[in-house]
């Protein structure tokens, strides 16, 4: 299998320019991350607030340049900062943001809100547009009804499918999915995870999961990334990682994840009783 | 005697297209030292109903009950004057968004003497030594320094525990916890929750926790209720609602956990559960 992704020693620096009384600072928000994922694997990047993984999620979608190091799609040298993008390039990665109540234009219907990056990509005749635009839509679970609707008439499960259409509206190789579920309840969380799979295996997509949920990184991943304060802890398969976490943090981060079955449950009420 | 009795509440909107009722038809009850976790999807009526219970909501709500009483003392015929001395002293509430639910315009040490000036009337030096001492029990570092603080300058989980801190400043008898950690990350969560049980059992109060995630659940109640469209779809201790749920929208529910999941696909709760009534 082919490595669609590889990430070398990523490092990004954040400069903070100081003022009269705060002298400049420089935030290590990623201290060199290197991994690589196999086309339609996917790979989840697991850390609590702050530790960088929105980071590598913006330097992966080509927003912000990497400090150092090297990031290589299908095997091709990428560097923004030298400007040099082709919209080829640029069309292989797309995202899906945490939020689908803030991601969605609320004054675009959701036709032009799928058909916008055909538009500013692409020199698709508009009735093709309108045709690929529908047969999206059909193919994420909704209709052609839902083409002249405005993303505040659609719950947010429906939303989070009209982020995720519009991500496939160019035919990416890679999908960056920055938390795509933790905004959604339990039910509907199945459900678009259901979709991600199904459109994983339809369209050989390869994604990059960014997440803070075990329970579903557990799911979903091949391979699991644990990071810390802009380093990567603990790199491996999805099995290694869960059954014999090496790191301190990965193994804090098992600890604190609630557990929902019978065993827990008794040994927390026997624990419960005893203290009572 | 519960701390907190409801029976057959229901909350109706008025919308633009008739009514909607938001609650329909829920009991339950609260000892004092139970933790009681209420569990539904978005659109259960769950945070409406403790809402309610309140006195909360905004006009356009219309509540009723055939009892909604606090300590014994009937919470819908009695003044709004007589019902604003109970909540925020003997029932108090904290809020999913903590950093929304502080005014950022006030430093947190001012929003939590608030509290204590109106409920507990202390003289100034009185309210500072307890907001102190509250802030060293919800374990923030250096509270005397922390009082000034706004709450921008605070991380979430940080105003999440300024939040606790204010909800118990009376010691209250009733702490409703509306998805405190929802919006934290796991680490952060399992100290809030930690938290939040230690003050439980250190203070035997009664407390709500309204949740969607299973886990937290699990982590925390003593019992269930689970909620679904405005009405209450079982009730059970929280072994038995693990191990055997009587209601099929709970099985449901609980085959949808990614933990739990077996083949390929998680099945979902559309596919599991047909809504074919609740049980009273």
């Amino acid at each position: 299998m082919s490595v669609i992704l590889e990430a070398r020693n990523l490092v990004r620096d954040y400069h903070i320019p100081g003022g009269l009384i705060k002298k400049a600072k420089t935030v290590h928000a990623l201290k060199g991350v290197s991994f690589s994922v196999e086309e339609g694997k996917t790979l989840a990047i697991v850390g609590e607030s702050g530790c960088g993984k929105s980071t590598l999620g913006r330097i992966l979608t080509l927003i912000d340049p990497a400090t150092a190091g090297d990031l290589l799609i299908e095997g091709k040298k990428i560097d923004i900062s030298k400007g040099d993008m082709t919209p080829e390039m640029r069309r292989k990665v797309q995202i899906v943001f945490q939020n689908p109540y803030g991601s969605l234009n609320p004054r675009q219907k959701i036709g032009d809100i799928l058909m916008e990056p055909l538009v500013i990509n692409t020199d698709t005749p508009a009735d093709e547009r309108r045709d690929r635009a529908i047969a999206m839509l059909k193919k994420v679970g909704l209709t052609d009804l839902h083409f002249n609707r405005y993303p505040h008439m659609f719950s947010g499960g429906q939303r989070q499918r009209i982020a995720i259409a519009r991500a496939l509206m160019l035919n990416p190789k890679l999908l960056v999915l920055d938390e795509p579920v933790s905004a959604l309840d339990l039910s509907v969380q199945a459900q678009v995870l259901n979709l991600l799979a199904d459109l994983q295996d339809e369209l050989k997509l390869t994604y990059v999961f960014i997440s803070h949920d075990l329970s579903v990184v557990r799911y979903i991943a091949d391979d699991v990334m644990v990071m810390y304060f802009g380093e990567a802890v603990e790199y491996g398969s999805r099995d290694e990682v869960f059954a014999d976490p090496k790191h301190s943090y990965t193994k804090t981060l098992f600890a604190a994840t609630p557990r929902a079955d019978v065993e827990s449950i008794k040994a927390r009420l026997a624990k419960k009783k005893q203290a009572a | 005697m519960a701390l907190l009795e409801i029976e057959n509440l229901v909350v109706e909107f008025q919308t633009a297209s008739g009514p909607f009722r938001a609650v329909n038809g829920v009991s339950m009850k609260v000892h004092e030292g139970e933790v009681l976790a209420i569990v539904g999807e978005s659109g259960s009526g769950k945070s409406v109903s403790m809402l309610a219970a309140m006195g909360l909501l905004p006009w356009t709500a219309k509540v009723t009950a055939d009892k909604l009483a606090f300590n014994g003392r009937d919470l819908l015929g009695m003044s709004a004057n007589e019902r604003r001395k109970i909540i925020g002293k003997d029932i108090s509430m904290i809020f999913q968004e903590p950093v929304a639910s502080l005014n950022p315009c006030f430093t947190v040490g001012f929003q939590i003497e608030e509290v204590l000036r109106i409920h507990l009337g202390l003289d100034k030096a009185g309210r500072r030594k307890r907001a102190i001492e509250l802030f060293e029990a919800v374990g923030i570092p250096d509270p005397a320094e922390r009082l000034g603080h706004y709450p921008h300058q605070m991380s979430g989980g940080q105003c999440q525990r300024v939040m606790i801190a204010i909800a118990i400043a009376c010691n209250p008898k009733l702490l409703i916890a509306d998805e405190p950690t929802t919006a934290l990350d796991v680490t952060i969560q399992k100290q809030i929750l930690d938290l939040l049980m230690k003050l439980q059992a250190e203070h035997n109060m009664g407390l709500i926790m309204i949740t969607h995630n299973m886990g937290v659940v699990a982590e925390t109640a003593d019992r269930v209720v689970v909620q679904y469209k405005g009405r209450k779809m079982e009730e059970a201790d929280v072994l038995t609602l693990f191990e055997n749920p009587k209601s099929n929208y709970t099985r449901a529910l609980l085959a949808a956990l990614p933990d739990n999941a077996t083949g390929d696909r998680l099945p979902t709760i559309s596919e599991l559960f047909v809504d074919e009534g609740a049980v009273q």
